[in-house]
């Protein structure tokens, strides 16, 4: 084995490892000496962009993360909220783009179990999977590919775990051609005072490690996670990591069996960074020391020298502090389960991270310096410039523009995808893929959890503050469409290069659409992940902060779903379409444009609009609806005559040419169904409540009928609806 | 009536299997870890599905050499009414206590979501709350259902009645649409869909509870 600590430290060296020259003489200023490269290493990932948020940070600051319900906001492993009944909902996204581009299989796996640990390491066991999938123009020779591979990926990882994966959306662009993105999040259930914690205290506890062994994958994933892809990236497959869901599935168990005892002061994963990145963060946060001895770190490969072991990303790790006199108890529950145990080291006060090998000491930083010194940049960034109004032109054929859309990769179904995914399982799953939000039984009480993941890029790159509320704002009506109370958000902010003024400015533009729309729906952000970067030889992706959305049921016998239910119900529209067709789907799918103003949200009138609708909700007068969105309302009622089987017929009025009715993605607007009688009576409660309302029609028939305008048969929807991505994926074999 | 739920590493069905036998039965299942050598007098044992060792090897293969097995195996061939369903079956046929294989799905990929079945033998002790011919909807979930077995196993398995469900229509290529089968004595049902998972109207619907009222009905 040859001594990595011998090698001379050069700016190659510096540079290879991602840090800035100036970075590294700030690392030899907090340690008072040249670092070795074992220590370097460390520092290089622990001062990346992915660990340490350095052009961030200062953004995300000042989004809200407070409300009476959040018990725990960003910070931790995930995010965690009170839902009654001394429960807590325990939810985080995070991106596993790179990776994914690279190796599409096991990048988006191992997204999955690493947004899994996030959630299981607080307490919590996994109740739903979701994600956010970005990809290339479907013409693009490698889209069918990655899709195939990604699903596949997430599938064979949740299926085996036995977490269902309950929903999730997927976006086709040319900006995402060279940068796929992967965003997984997870949501899982504890009791609320069984929380746990990364803060590790008690000087000579022991630091012990479970799981999977240690091997040479993986390294320097944070670091290639914070650079720009360019062509020759491929040659990065031995970076991404591999994933075993099986003993993913055995640490779940394990650790939620050792979790029921008081055995653990501190629980911590194993994600990026691996073993350095989680032993910093628990001695940061509980203000000690660590001395870990790498000889007892279980190892996969032989001749493994420090500086792997301390940056491997190998999968399915924890790390630990007990409570002393445990250790045997808690091994035995981890050799019940064939996972590895060994105590790896203690906690000290000298603050400071050693680590031995060989009997000798291989490395020795200031922790307070690998956490606290890293930099925090406020880089530049210049405002996307606000887009003129224009006039959207009418297609030439109605009927025929419907069914482009609803049978375009935009807006076709996701059923090819997600019946790759076993979203049953677990036994509580009552809104399946497809509607407006997933939905998800509190196991054993009437309670439920809706969940939706939403961000629209094209607003986001039309106009980052509008697309940053809409992203917030989607979100919210999709867990209220089904009759849920939003409580609180997790993101994921994918995003290109930083050190571009114009991407800054797209960050900053989002971050500040997201806060307002948090601040006004009550709905704050309890956990998140910065995905930068995403740029592929120098273009970046669109703007793409993806929200997931956490709202809570208490009676689920109440759920609202978007299928029409029986003829003869009154259609009612609740909100204002307005002549809002810039960056639409219409124009940029039928018309091939991008121009214009995106849809403007109008928080008071989202909270108005939703609030009113939620109460038909839980007090049983309306048991169908569907948010409108991309689309607008021809899309939205096309997905309720598709679902339902049931055909309608609508009329619009001459306030706004017939192609604005249709395809306008005015926000703060839902359809509801409801018996005649019913339907009267909300007509009048949304007047006297100041909510725009509009009686458009009837369910009934085979057909979908808009006036004069269009008619399609359910049969013809419903073929152009569900063929476009079996066709598009069975062209590739 | 009491039952026993066989829990191997890597099970993750096997709390939805407890869920539908105390709701339909009204008793907790007694849940047995693999490593285990014996377990409770029970009237009924249940293979839950999931990914036992990972699908590692071959779906079901080192299952079905846990210690458990030896126990489970004995108590099978004496007559205790003993089901797999989806990772379970394909234990089963591992051990051989039923004839054939289950192979990758014919297009490659996991498949999750509700299919119609017929039933196909309605007097077993598993089937006899179902008619014959009926159609009902339960749900697969799975990456390898591919029923295979030579001809005359196809023969036999058809000609004695021990053919419990068949898919309306193909959906993994198995062979005859075959989604589960008897052993000779009827005592032993494996399946790949999930009837546990379709035991109320929220989860998309009730036709898998005749499948638990039938055992129940026939041990009392």
């Amino acid at each position: 084995m040859t001594d990595v600590n011998s090698i001379k430290i050069t700016p190659e060296i510096v540079k290879e490892h991602g840090l800035t020259e100036e970075e590294y003489q700030r690392i030899v200023g907090a340690m008072g000496r040249e670092p070795n490269y074992t220590e370097l290493g460390i520092y290089s990932v622990m001062w990346s962009e992915h660990c340490s948020y350095k052009s961030s940070r200062i953004h995300l600051k000042k989004l809200p993360t407070k409300a009476p319900w959040v018990i725990c906001g960003p910070g931790e492993n995930a995010g965690v909220i009170d839902i009654g009944d001394g429960q807590a909902a325990i939810f985080k996204m995070e991106s596993h783009n790179h990776p994914s581009y690279i190796e599409p299989y096991q990048g988006a796996a191992t997204g999955v179990g690493g947004i899994l640990r996030d959630v299981f390491t607080m307490g919590a066991r996994p109740v739903a999977n979701m994600n956010a999938l970005r990809f290339g123009e479907p013409e693009h020779p490698k889209t069918r590919h990655l899709l195939a591979g990604v699903v596949e990926g997430i599938g064979g990882y949740g299926n085996c775990v036995g977490v269902p994966t309950v929903g999730g959306e997927t976006n086709f662009d040319p900006s995402y051609n060279g940068n796929i993105l992967v965003n997984a999040m997870t949501v899982g259930l504890a009791d609320a005072d069984k929380i746990f914690y990364s803060a590790a205290a008690g000087v000579g506890n022991p630091v012990v490690y479970v799981g999977s062994k240690t091997g040479r994958d993986g390294i320097h994933g944070a670091t290639m996670a914070s650079a720009e892809f360019t062509e020759d990236s491929e040659e990065k497959r031995p970076t991404v990591q591999v994933g075993d869901p099986f003993t993913e599935k055995l640490l779940i168990e394990a650790c939620l069996e050792l979790m029921a005892t008081d055995a653990i002061i501190a629980i911590q994963d194993m994600g990026a960074a691996g073993l350095t990145s989680s032993s910093v963060e628990m001695a940061s946060k509980g203000g000690v020391g660590f001395e870990l001895n790498l000889d007892n770190v279980p190892q996969r490969e032989e001749n493994m020298t420090p500086y792997e072991m301390c940056l491997s990303e190998s999968q399915e790790r924890m790390l630990m502090v007990l409570k002393p006199g445990r250790e045997e108890m808690a091994k035995a529950i981890f050799e019940k389960w064939e996972l590895d145990f060994a105590v790896i080291g203690e906690i000290t006060d000298t603050g400071r991270l050693t680590l031995t090998f060989g009997g000798e000491i291989v490395g020795d930083m200031p922790i307070a310096s690998l956490v606290e010194d890293a930099p925090e940049y406020d880089r530049p960034h210049v405002p996307t410039p606000v887009r003129e109004t224009v006039d959207v032109a009418a297609p030439a054929d109605l009927n025929k523009a419907v069914l482009d859309l609803i049978g375009g990769e935009h807006l076709c179904s996701r059923r090819w995808i997600w019946e790759q995914y076993d979203h049953m399982v677990m036994g509580d799953t009552i809104g399946r893929p497809g509607g407006d939000a997933a939905v998800v039984r509190v196991h054993g009480t009437e309670k439920a959890l809706a969940i939706s993941t939403d961000v629209t890029p094209r607003y986001c790159y039309a106009e980052p503050y509008e697309g940053g509320k809409q992203a917030v704002a989607e979100t919210w009506r999709n867990l209220t469409a089904t009759g849920a109370k939003p409580l609180a958000i997790t993101n994921c902010l994918n995003f290109g290069n930083p050190e571009r003024p114009e991407i800054m400015g797209q960050f900053v533009g989002c971050l500040e659409g997201m806060g307002d729309a948090c601040r006004a729906l009550d709905y704050p952000i309890v956990s998140g992940n910065v995905s930068l970067y995403n740029e592929t030889n120098g273009t970046g992706i669109h703007p793409t902060p993806a929200i997931g959305g956490v709202g809570l049921m208490q009676n689920s016998d109440k759920m609202a779903s978007v299928a029409f239910k029986a003829d003869g119900q009154t259609i009612l529209l609740i909100g204002e379409t307005k002549n809002e067709l810039g960056a639409s789907i219409y124009q940029k799918a039928i018309l091939g444009e991008d121009t214009g103003r995106p849809p403007l949200v109008d928080l008071d009138l989202e909270r108005r609009n939703g609030d009113f609708v939620r109460a038909l909700i839980e007090n049983g007068q309306v048991d169908t609806c569907h948010d409108l969105s991309d689309g607008g309302l021809i899309a939205a009622l096309a997905d309720m005559a598709i679902a339902g089987k049931i055909g309608a017929t609508v009329t619009v009025d001459d306030s706004l040419p017939n192609h604005v009715h249709l395809f306008s993605e005015t926000q703060a607007r839902y359809l509801i169904a409801a018996d005649a009688t019913v339907a009267e009576t909300i007509y009048k409660e949304a007047q006297d409540a100041g909510v725009p309302v509009s009686k458009l029609g009837v369910t009934g028939g085979d057909t979908l009928t808009v006036g004069d305008a269009v008619s399609l048969t359910i049969a013809d929807l419903t073929a152009a609806h569900e063929n476009w991505m079996p066709d598009f994926m069975a062209a590739a074999e | 009536m009491k039952s026993a739920v066989i829990v191997f590493p890597g099970s993750n069905c096997d709390r939805d299997m407890a869920v539908a036998l105390e709701k339909i039965t009204g008793q907790k299942p007694q849940m047995v870890w693999h490593q285990d050598t014996t377990f409770d007098d029970v009237d009924f044992i249940a293979l839950p599905g999931g990914f036992s060792y990972g699908d590692y090897l071959r779906c079901g293969a080192m299952s079905a050499r846990s210690p458990i097995m030896a126990e489970v195996i004995k108590r099978a061939q004496a007559g205790v009414p003993t089901l797999g369903v989806c990772n379970g079956f394909q234990i089963l046929t591992e051990t051989k206590l039923l004839p054939g294989a289950l192979m990758r799905n014919a297009r490659l990929k996991f498949v999750c979501k509700d299919v119609a079945l017929t039933v196909e033998n309605d007097t077993s002790t598993f089937t006899k709350d179902y008619s014959k011919g009926q159609e009902i909807l339960i749900p697969v979930a799975h990456h390898d259902g591919n029923f295979y077995a030579d001809t005359e196993t196809l023969d036999r398995l058809e000609g004695e009645g021990q053919v419990a469900f068949k898919y309306a229509e193909d959906i993994n290529g198995a062979q005859r649409n075959i989604a589960g089968i008897l052993n000779d004595k009827g005592n032993i049902l494996g399946m790949m869909p999930h009837p546990e998972r379709m035991i109320a109207k929220e989860l998309g619907g009730t036709d898998g509870c005749a499948l638990f009222t039938s055992i129940l009905n026939t041990l009392g």
